[in-house]
């Protein structure tokens, strides 16, 4: 790793100004930043930790709405979201392993927007709105391909506020080395229908699966999801599994999310 | 470089660091502390797992500059006060939950942040909790039953040797 300057501010203001400057990055909860410094695959000149923004880090429920602060960790979602929206806190609760839970943020994850994160298939099947600095950014337009969000240079993900879905469920087949999802699914009964979004097997990053939506809208049930096969075109194939075999996993993981909530 | 400062097992401890010192590094090399071990350096293993303000953290992906003002526990601090082994240490040398050790401080470390959480946790709660340790030598088995021990809860013996 490369040396940098290390700085802590205790304001957002403090921080955004921070970042303007050249090189300069955010530092979360470092479960992915860290690492990737090792690699040298990010060389900043300047890190800002979040880690002393007042109100950052919170789990509000209000209403149908569940608002997450942008540096709450994995460990607190788990276990702060539990009674208002046990789909997200059950998937937050089984990001990495409690080590990387007690440090690694939903804005982080969010920001990174790894291909194989959990929390985006979460954000994109409810439909949540990314909330910035700047700006409110919906899901559907937030995640654009692997590693690549909506976010502009010296944006700040403040908030993550998700409609609360009436059943939800997230069903993860990890791959046990790194322990990210190999594909992933989030099953999200919402009022105006369900939503399925899938992570870890598109080499686009999430995405949702809208014949499994429309089929499972039409009839909530696990019989409904029959005969439906997701393509493998566009798959990742990599050591740990082709791109036939992810697509595969899309309707297993579907169908067992459907039978967790029927 | 700049002063960092700490309180680690009980006691204030400072020294200068870089921006990109780890915490594990801090410990190691600038305070001689070797009981946090580095296993993988990419946050895989589990072998340098330390507690940060009572949580269990990989102190080779946290920096030290992070852990300024933060109350830190290390395997040198989970010996009794007459440095006798502490109850989890003991069992795992009861249990034989080791062999070259290497993965052992992270283990105990770990052990000790599920006891404070769930007190009496089942076979399957322990092997979730240890997701992120990693070992090469025992197969898990004795690592388990020596936190089953260690909780105060009935373990069948190990067998002699
Ligand atoms: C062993 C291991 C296993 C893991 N398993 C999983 C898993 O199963 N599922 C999963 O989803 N993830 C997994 N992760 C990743 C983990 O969830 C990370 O916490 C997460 O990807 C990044 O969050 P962070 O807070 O650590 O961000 P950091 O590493 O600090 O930052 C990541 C990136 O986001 C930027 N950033 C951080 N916060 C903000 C913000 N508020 N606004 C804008 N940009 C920001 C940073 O500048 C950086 O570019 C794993 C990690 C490890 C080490
Ligand atoms: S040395 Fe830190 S996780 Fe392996
Ligand atoms: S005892 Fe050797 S790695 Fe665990």
């Amino acid at each position: 790793m490369y040396d940098f300057e290390f700085m802590k501010p205790s304001s957002l203001d403090e921080a955004v100004a921070a970042l303007a400057e050249e090189d300069a990055q955010l530092l979360a909860g470092g479960q992915t930043l860290l690492p990737t410094m090792k690699q040298r695959l990010a060389m900043p000149s300047k890190l800002i930790s979040l880690k002393d923004i007042p109100d950052f880090s919170y789990v509000k429920a209000e209403g149908d709405t569940l608002t997450i602060g942008g540096g709450t960790t994995h460990r607190q979602v788990s276990e702060e979201a539990e009674s208002a929206f046990p789909g997200l806190a059950s998937l937050a609760g089984r990001i990495g392993d409690p080590a990387v839970r007690n440090r690694g943020t939903i804005g982080g994850s969010l920001a990174n927007n790894d291909p194989a994160a959990c929390y985006p298939a979460a954000v994109l099947a409810t439909g949540a709105t990314v909330i910035t600095n700047r700006r409110e950014i919906p899901a559907d337009e937030y995640f654009q391909g692997m590693f690549t969000t909506a976010l502009d240079e010296g944006e700040i993900i403040t908030a993550v506020r998700f409609p609360i879905p009436e059943a939800s469920r997230y069903e993860k087949f990890a791959q046990p080395a790194s322990r990210f999802p190999m594909v992933a699914c989030f099953v999200a009964k919402m009022n105006g229908g369900v939503r399925v979004a899938v992570t870890g097997a598109s080499e686009e990053g999430v995405f949702r699966w809208s014949e499994a939506e429309e089929a499972l809208t039409a009839t909530f049930s696990a019989d409904a999801l029959e005969g439906l096969a997701h393509p493998a075109n566009g798959m990742i194939s990599d050591i740990h599994g082709s791109g036939e075999y992810r697509a595969h996993l899309i309707g297993v993981m579907t169908k067992r999310a459907v039978l967790h909530l029927t | 470089m700049t002063k960092v400062t700490m309180n680690v097992n009980g006691r204030s401890r400072s020294g200068e660091v870089e921006g990109r010192t780890l915490l594990v590094q801090f410990l190691r090399e600038t305070l001689s502390m070797t009981g946090t071990h580095v296993g993988c350096d990419t946050s895989q293993c589990g072998a340098c797992v330390v507690h940060v303000d009572g949580q269990a953290v990989k102190s080779c992906t946290m920096l030290a500059l992070e852990a300024d003002g933060a109350e830190v526990t290390t395997i040198e601090g989970m010996t009794n006060a007459d440095g006798s082994l502490g109850v989890i240490q003991q069992a795992f040398q009861d249990y034989h939950g080791l062999q070259c050790g290497f993965c052992t401080p992270g283990m105990v470390m770990s052990a000790k942040a599920l006891l404070a959480e769930n007190p009496k946790p089942s076979e399957e709660e322990i092997r979730e909790y240890l997701e992120g340790n990693i070992c090469r030598c025992t197969g898990y088995h004795n690592i388990v039953k020596a936190i089953m021990a260690a909780s105060g809860q009935q373990v069948e013996p190990v067998a002699a040797e």
